[in-house]
């Protein structure tokens, strides 16, 4: 029974860090590269979302539903990095904050102006509505665990991606020293708009898959946001291994903090204090957990550069 | 970060422009009242504690460069503290509001203790961390309401004849203590104490090299900041007669960066200049269309590529120095 439970706990754990991993993947990857800080990321997030809900609602299909808002996303993304983000390179962090931030206020607002301020529905496909038994006692949605195939595939996609191919190796060289990957003839223009683009992508991949399980709303960006960047600070700037095991450490951490943190602090405390205590202490655990990774690592746990 | 590196005023007009701006606030609550536009009073009163806050973050972001996301969580604590030690009894201006100060600053060294150990996007990110740390720990308050925020039955009481729920009154001590924290804060900029944190901006190295414990001035110019951003939350409790989660939030945080940003960072009056157009900004705009963001966002993009140093950096005819 408790097994089954912490079981069960785990794999959601899995599964939000890695549609966490996807959103910090294309954050650190721009971040650590591009040396541009990307408040907007969330925003994208939010756009794949609503377009899947969109595509969803006028097909009746999700596996349409969910390449069209990845590639919209990406195309979204594109147009953002040819017309701003590319002004902003030069530009010191707080530049980019507050171009950023103004970019978060002006997508909420035109999704509130196509999509109207109420938040909207999107449905897990039908066939995957039910659960399956993974384990003897052990039933899990079989809807999440195309989440966390989804996400390993392309987690390994991405290791594959950025370990093997030519243009990995280019990401690999900004990532360490941009300034020498550019002397060396690195052309950074056209790598740093395909990175955007996909960081694009995979943000919207995350936005379709979570929709159904969080709710579609304007916001929903913001919040998913900080947690990315608790992420990368927690893996290291730059470092996509650091950005998987970040979300992977988040998200266990926080579902299981939901999960089992009340339970534990009743054993310990009077059932009056546990329960006040319990929700707090779990929503601030993965702020625990990064203030402690910095206090000891201040860079992160896989700085990306030296 | 390139702000000047004085941000003195440009002498003649510009040394006269606080003490007309000063008088042209002084007399606002009259002429509102002439004019029954009482509204006003409470508007530019939120302006004005809005002022104090940005004025507080600018100082260590802009002289100090220390890029805090979580300064909002300073402004809460000073507000919840009025606010908790009201239900309990506990009235009176002198106590509280001092008490909020405290209350700040103490977690405030705390926090500058472990956070100035980090540099750039980790010391943005720990504060963050340490500012939501804060806002579940308030979400969590139940019996002081929990997310639901807590109602204040009145305002403080500062003695003397005089009725804090009188609007105007409120408003004329707000400007009191915004002109007490600009005077107070170009002070210390202009002290010995603000040439070594603007040193410690431009070289920490260099500085420490001299013989300058840089760590323990960025932590008391932090400590300072978290206080006076406490005397803004309680003012902020005052405003409302409430508080809330919502204040602590992330969001909450960036705006008052947005704030100094806008206004001009790093420039004596930035923190004020940025609190007044963002604020009045929204006001302005929510008149005309819900969708008052897009156009504001559409204005802070013209504001990085336009004017990169901010109100202040636009108005100022000194270049760069």
């Amino acid at each position: 029974m408790t097994v089954t439970l912490l079981a069960e706990q785990l794999l959601n754990g899995l599964q939000f860090g890695l549609m966490l991993f996807l959103l910090a993947a294309g954050l650190t990857l721009v971040f650590g590269i591009m040396d541009v800080l990307n408040l907007a990321h969330g925003s994208l997030y939010m756009i794949g979302a609503y377009i899947a809900a969109s595509v969803a609602q006028a097909t009746g299909s999700f596996w349409i539903a969910l390449p069209a808002a990845v590639a919209a996303t990406g195309l979204v993304g594109l147009a953002l990095e040819v017309t701003l983000i590319r002004r902003l390179y030069r530009r010191d962090h707080l530049s980019q904050v507050l171009a950023t931030f103004a970019v978060i206020l002006i997508a909420d607002d035109l999704v509130k102006l196509i999509w109207g301020p109420a938040p909207i529905m999107l449905s897990a496909p039908a066939a995957l509505a039910g659960p399956v038994e993974i384990a003897p006692g052990l039933l899990y949605p079989s809807y999440r665990l195309l989440i966390i195939a989804v996400g390993l595939g392309l987690a390994l996609a991405l290791y594959l991606f950025i370990t093997k191919t030519r243009t990995g190796m280019l990401v690999r060289a900004g990532s360490s020293n941009r300034e020498m990957a550019t002397i060396m003839g690195v052309r950074v223009d056209r790598l740093f708009a395909a990175i955007f683009t996909l960081g694009a992508m995979l943000s919207a991949v995350a936005g379709a898959l979570l929709g159904p399980l969080l709710a579609v709303e304007i916001g929903m960006g913001e919040n998913i946001l900080i947690l990315a960047l608790v992420v990368i600070v927690i893996g290291g700037i730059g470092s996509i291994r650091g950005a998987f095991v970040g979300a992977l450490l988040v998200g266990v951490v926080d579902t299981a903090g939901r999960a089992f943190l009340p339970d534990v602090l009743n054993t310990v405390l009077s059932n009056a204090v546990a329960a006040q205590l319990g929700p707090a202490l779990a929503a601030i655990a993965i702020y625990i957990l990064m203030a402690a990774v910095l206090f000891f690592r201040p860079q992160g746990l896989f700085p990306a550069r030296s | 970060m390139g702000a000047p590196l004085t941000g003195r005023a440009h002498p003649g007009v510009q040394r006269i422009l606080p003490w007309l701006l000063l008088i042209i606030a002084v007399a606002l609550p009259w002429v509102a009242t002439a004019l029954d536009q009482g509204y006003y009073i409470g508007l530019a009163r939120r302006v004005m504690i809005f002022a104090i806050a940005a004025a507080s973050l600018n100082f260590i972001m802009g002289f100090g460069g220390m890029v805090s996301l979580g300064h909002a969580a300073f402004v809460g604590l000073g507000a919840y503290t009025v606010a908790i030690a009201m239900a309990h009894g506990l009235t009176s201006a002198w106590i509280a509001w001092p008490l909020a100060m405290l209350v700040a600053a103490t977690f405030a060294l705390a926090i500058g203790a472990i956070s100035l150990r980090t540099r750039g996007v980790y010391f943005i990110m720990i504060t963050l961390a340490f500012a939501q740390m804060l806002y579940y720990l308030a979400v969590g308050l139940k019996q002081y309401g929990g997310e639901d925020g807590l109602n204040l039955p009145a305002r403080s009481q500062i003695g003397f004849g005089l009725d804090l729920g009188h609007e105007p009154t409120l408003y004329w001590v707000v400007l009191a203590l915004l002109a007490a924290v600009m005077l107070g804060l170009n002070r210390a900029v202009d002290a010995r104490f603000g040439r070594v944190l603007l040193g410690i901006r431009e070289n920490e190295a260099r500085m420490e090299a001299i013989g300058f414990p840089t760590f323990h001035y960025r932590l008391a110019a932090f400590t300072i900041a978290g206080a006076i951003a406490g005397l803004a939350g309680a003012l902020i409790a005052n405003h409302n007669l409430f508080v809330s989660p919502a204040a602590m939030h992330w969001t909450q945080s960036a705006t008052l960066v947005v704030m100094v940003l806008l206004g001009g960072i790093g420039y004596r009056y930035g923190g004020l200049a940025g609190a007044t157009a963002l604020l009045l900004l929204e006001e302005f705009l929510a008149a005309f269309t819900d969708y008052w963001h897009l156009p504001l966002g559409l204005i802070l993009l013209a504001i990085v590529f336009f004017a990169p140093r901010g109100i202040a950096g636009a108005l100022s005819s000194r270049p760069t120095a």
